[in-house]
């Protein structure tokens, strides 16, 4: 068992794009190397900004031998036929060929053993391959070479089993030497394995592993702020970011000048954080501490005093820069900046940002019907302020600051808290993991925004499509499903929709492709089912639109509650009784559905539904009639089977009024108690009875079961 | 913060310190071009001479203007007219990095003492149409040069690539010599201050820029002079053309700071620098290609 080891070094490999060449490095290699017939234990990759990692363990030496068998003619074959496959096999004799028996016929076979190749000897050509197929976001050419990578290669280490590995690919021919830290450690030095390579690095300043880099770099940050009696704010996706900037990390900790402090501080952690890559720190009480921490690559022969004045220097620039902003900003009132709004470009086919708002005062003010707590003047008046900020300098320069500036300008020039709150968090939530909005205008506020933004795109047929969604409908779609469900919101979506489309212009009509308008047609479709109903096509394009509109959201609401762990075929059976649009009452039904399905009682209920649904389906076919006419009461000559048909009937009489209640845990409930009539149905009645007036009502009985149930759930649809 | 005496450079020296240790790097040290132009790269030194396969290496300061940048003076970080230091060095050479972390040596930037950093930023000029790979270089967290593989210049692959530094020299300039304000920094060691020389210019030129520059006569020179490029396309001179092809774009940039360009106007008037652009690249090709298999 032998070790692969393969070091592409490179000039800086930007940040966002290390983890994934690493992993696509990896998995490439694997590929290639399973292809080759060479199994291997383990696979690593790892990534700097100036070099991909690779270390393959437990290889073998060389391939495994192989046996190509190949099938020759019958053996009562003309013989030009045999000459034929013996001089293609390169053979003298037919004795050399082994005979078998092929289903009554004998025939000839020929093996040839291939021995396998030394590792060492397939290893240049499929590495070279995998790099070459290695695919970046963006790569380039460079000098006068054809040779493409992300940046331009300096060298490629390739060592097998303690050797080096000769070959070349991206222009470079292999060695075993790499280099150190660009600053700290530039000089060559040759390795001989994965432990060498990796001990060696570190000497020369290099943290290979960017996992251990994070942990480092945290624990620095930790440590630095902790000095200093502070905490670090959390960030992720910044120290994500450090850590590809970094090949040996050091911590500094820098000061804010004292004039800046006043500044919100979302501006301060955006001008750090945007610009510069800062952590922010926080003092004990969670205000903004006037420090920063600086991921620096080196470390210098001052003690970083430099680097950290050059650091604050900088700071110092872009706050002067950002308080401009906010001193100028505030001078126009955050109303007066509206009609600027009408200059501003929405999208070419929809409009300008003045016609946004205006629609979406409208809409959000149809909507406080359905929004316990959200007056309209307030909603209105938050809807009109919404994008006014777009117009300052601070989210001309900080776009990520929009809503949290509007907030800061609108209860500058004295808003309410609701207003302000709305207009910080009309945005949101942006995805799943977002903080959702909770109070009333600004879930008003929320809801609006979105679904403007989408049923304006769908009328102009800008779909997302695979993988592409530049208009990020997608996320639009799940901030609306989270608005809804997470604060319980009933809401009529078709209608919503309807009303969002026709506060559109008439002309944006486009042709748009037919479509059914109900939730739950696609949703089956997608599954091959049949439908449950299909609802005609209509004629009018907002129709037809809006009923897009609800396909898309019956697609997101799929994946989301996929997300959230809900039993699938619970969904499914519940978007199968046809257009419910109404999110929260259909999620309380899946719920009430699952929970019943996880009793004795339910479970044998779904056993008694589909043997019933089987019997029937069955006989139907054969008698080629439906049995779904009402049971003439006298006909079914059982006493089991009338306390069935009993039992149904006061259960059809309970649903009427539990179903129009939402009582939908009382609904099962009831059904429960359909299970001891079933049972006993099944144990003494003789369904397929030879009496002719027997047969088709007891038939019509079982039909009853399915059309009973499925009122509540379709659970034909639920497995199990 | 420690000094060290090179860092107390005035900008002129700088300047003078690039150009010797760019002309010991084989650099040809050219002048500015003489049209108004938005950044160095506009130079045909760099734009052209990065097309065809002849090797160019050259060295310049390009004055840059950007009307729109106009602050009045007012802003210690921004002017509408500065100074680039522009160096092309064609085909990219191996040690591309090490040559221009030796010109920062050259001119006090030390590696052992500052945390210098290449951070992705990738380079497009839509009027070019040209983009390329690289970086931003950061000494200690400030961006001093724009360092970029071309890949395409006026919608032509490049073969060789070419690298091309971009130092920003005021900015440069005011981090060696420690000062906050551009209007502050030395221009030589006598005395003078960059405020001196430039700061009526920018008060001045901000007013022209932003006010009174003539809307009427600005559209009808960007038509004069894009009906002169193509005129001049037609009489296959590559190098007149290309004048007039880059007069347009800044009278583009004059009429974007009078705020008369809408979004829509903006983007139809950068496709008509662009398809200037394209033309004079694709003549300038064409014309090497002759002198090239003349001189063959």
């Amino acid at each position: 068992m032998a070790e692969l080891l393969l070091e592409i070094l490179s000039e800086e490999i930007p940040a966002r794009m290390q983890a994934r060449a690493a992993e696509d490095l990896r998995a490439l290699v694997a590929a290639k190397l399973k292809e080759a017939g060479l199994a291997f234990t383990s696979a690593r990759a790892f990534a700097t900004p100036r070099r991909l990692a690779l270390v393959v363990d437990g290889l073998p030496e060389k391939q495994p031998d192989t046996i190509e068998e190949k099938k020759g003619p019958r053996t009562d074959a003309p013989p030009q036929a045999i000459q034929g496959f013996l001089k293609a096999a390169g053979l003298d004799s037919v004795g050399q060929c082994e005979v078998r028996e092929v289903g009554k016929a004998k025939v000839y076979f020929h093996a040839v053993k291939r021995a396998g190749r030394p590792t060492s000897e397939v290893l240049p050509a499929l590495l070279a391959e995998a790099m070459a197929a290695l695919p970046w976001p963006k790569s380039m050419h460079w000098g006068g070479g054809a040779a493409r990578w992300v940046r331009p290669v300096h060298s490629i280490l390739c060592v097998f089993a303690g050797g080096p590995v000769s070959g070349s690919a991206l222009g470079c021919t292999f060695g075993a030497a790499t280099r150190g830290h660009r600053f700290l450690a530039p000089d060559a030095f040759e390795v001989c394995d994965f432990a060498d390579y990796a001990a060696k690095l570190l000497a020369a300043k290099v943290m290979l592993d960017p996992a251990e880099r994070r942990a480092e770099i945290a624990r620095q940050c930790a440590e630095g702020a902790g000095e200093a009696g502070l905490g670090v704010k959390d960030d992720k996706a910044l120290l994500d970011e450090v850590t590809g900037l970094v090949e040996w990390p050091v911590v500094l900790m820098g000061s804010i000048d004292g004039r800046f402090m006043a500044l919100p501080p979302e501006v301060l952690t955006a001008s750090m954080r945007a610009h510069q890559k800062y952590f922010s720190l926080l003092a004990a009480d969670g205000a903004l501490a006037p420090n920063f921490l600086v991921v620096a690559n080196t470390t210098t022969t001052d003690g970083g005093t430099a680097i950290v004045a050059g650091n604050e220097r900088v700071l110092r620039a872009r706050l002067s820069d950002a308080k401009f902003f906010w001193d100028q900003d505030r001078k126009i009132a955050l109303g007066d900046r509206v009609p600027a709004l009408a200059k501003i470009v929405f999208h070419a086919k929809l409009g300008t940002l003045g016609a946004k708002v205006e629609r979406m005062a409208a809409l959000a003010a149809d909507l406080c019907a359905h929004v316990p707590g959200a007056g309209r003047d307030q909603v209105r008046g938050a809807a009109l302020l919404a994008k006014a900020d777009l117009t300052t300098g601070m989210v001309g320069e900080f776009p990520e600051l929009q809503g949290v500036m509007g907030r800061y300008y609108a209860l500058h020039q004295g808003e309410s808290a609701a207003i302000g709150d709305a207009i910080a968090e009309h945005y949101a939530p942006r995805g799943p993991d977002d903080r959702c909005p909770r109070a009333p205008v600004s879930v008003a506020l929320a809801l609006a925004d979105k679904l403007d933004t989408l049923t304006g795109f769908f009328a102009i047929d800008e779909r997302p499509t695979g993988s592409k969604d530049p208009y990020a409908l997608r996320r639009a779609a799940l901030g609306v499903i989270r608005l809804i469900l997470e604060n319980h919101i009933r809401l009529p979506l078709g209608a919503i929709v309807r009303t969002a489309l026709s506060l559109y212009p008439l002309e944006l009509s486009e042709s748009v492709p037919e479509s059914r308008d109900s939730l739950t047609t696609v949703l089956l479709e997608s599954q091959g089912s049949e439908p449950a109903r299909r609802v005609p096509a209509r004629d009018s394009r907002s129709d037809r639109i809006s009923g897009q509109v609800l396909e898309f959201f019956a697609d997101r609401l799929k994946v989301h509650l996929r997300e959230k762990g809900v039993r699938h075929d619970l969904v499914t059976a519940v978007f199968a009784l046809g257009d419910e649009d109404d999110l929260v009452r259909l999620l309380a039904r899946v719920d009430a559905l699952g929970a019943f399905l996880a009793t004795d009682d339910g479970a044998n209920l779904l056993v008694a539904y589909k043997r019933a649904a089987n019997i029937v389906a069955i006989e139907e076919k054969k008698d080629k009639v439906k049995y779904d006419q009402p049971v003439h009461p006298g006909q079914l000559l059982a006493v089991e089977a009338d306390a069935l048909r009993q039992e149904m009937e006061s259960t059809v009489q309970f649903f009427d009024r539990s179903l129009i209640a939402e009582d939908f845990e009382g609904a099962m409930t009831r059904l429960a108690r359909l299970r001891r009539p079933i049972d006993l149905f099944f144990d003494k009645v003789k369904v397929n009875t030879d009496d002719a007036v027997a047969r088709p009502n007891r038939l019509r009985l079982l039909s009853q079961i399915r059309t009973t149930m499925n009122r509540v759930a379709d659970f034909s649809k639920v497995e199990g | 913060m420690t000094e060290t005496s090179a860092a107390k450079l005035s900008f002129q020296d700088l300047i003078l310190r690039l150009h010797l240790y760019w002309s010991r790097q084989g650099c040809l040290i050219l002048q500015p071009y003489d049209v108004e132009v938005g950044a160095g790269t506009f130079h045909p030194a760099t734009t052209l001479r990065a097309l065809g396969k002849k090797p160019w290496k050259a060295a310049y300061v390009q004055p840059s203007r950007r009307p729109s940048d106009g602050r009045y003076g007012e802003n210690p970080n921004r002017l509408q007219h500065y100074y680039q230091y522009q160096v092309i060095l064609k085909p990219s050479p191996e040690d591309a990095q090490a040559l221009y972390l030796g010109s920062l040596a050259e001119i006090g930037i030390d590696s052992a003492a500052h945390d210098i950093r290449f951070v992705e930023d990738d380079w497009e000029s839509p009027t070019l149409g040209a983009w390329g790979l690289g970086w931003e270089v950061w000494c200690d967290g400030m961006e001093v040069s724009q360092f970029t593989y071309f890949q395409q210049v006026g919608g032509i692959d490049c073969d060789p690539v070419s690298v091309e530094f971009t130092y920003g020299l005021e900015r440069l300039a005011m981090y060696v010599q420690g000062v906050e304000n551009v209007y502050d920094l030395a221009f030589n060691d006598s005395g003078t201050s960059y405020g001196e020389i430039f700061k009526q210019n920018e008060i001045e030129f901000s007013a022209y820029n932003f006010e009174h520059a003539n809307v009427e006569a600005l559209l009808r020179h960007f038509k004069d002079a894009e009906d002169e490029c193509r005129a001049l396309l037609a009489a296959k001179l590559a190098l007149p053309a290309y004048d007039q092809c880059i007069k347009a774009s800044h009278l583009f940039n004059l009429l974007e700071a009078r705020g008369v360009i809408s979004v829509t106007e903006r983007q139809s008037h950068i496709a008509r620098v662009r398809a200037l652009a394209k033309g004079c690249c694709e003549a300038w090709v064409a014309s090497q290609g002759k002198t090239e298999s003349a001189s063959a």
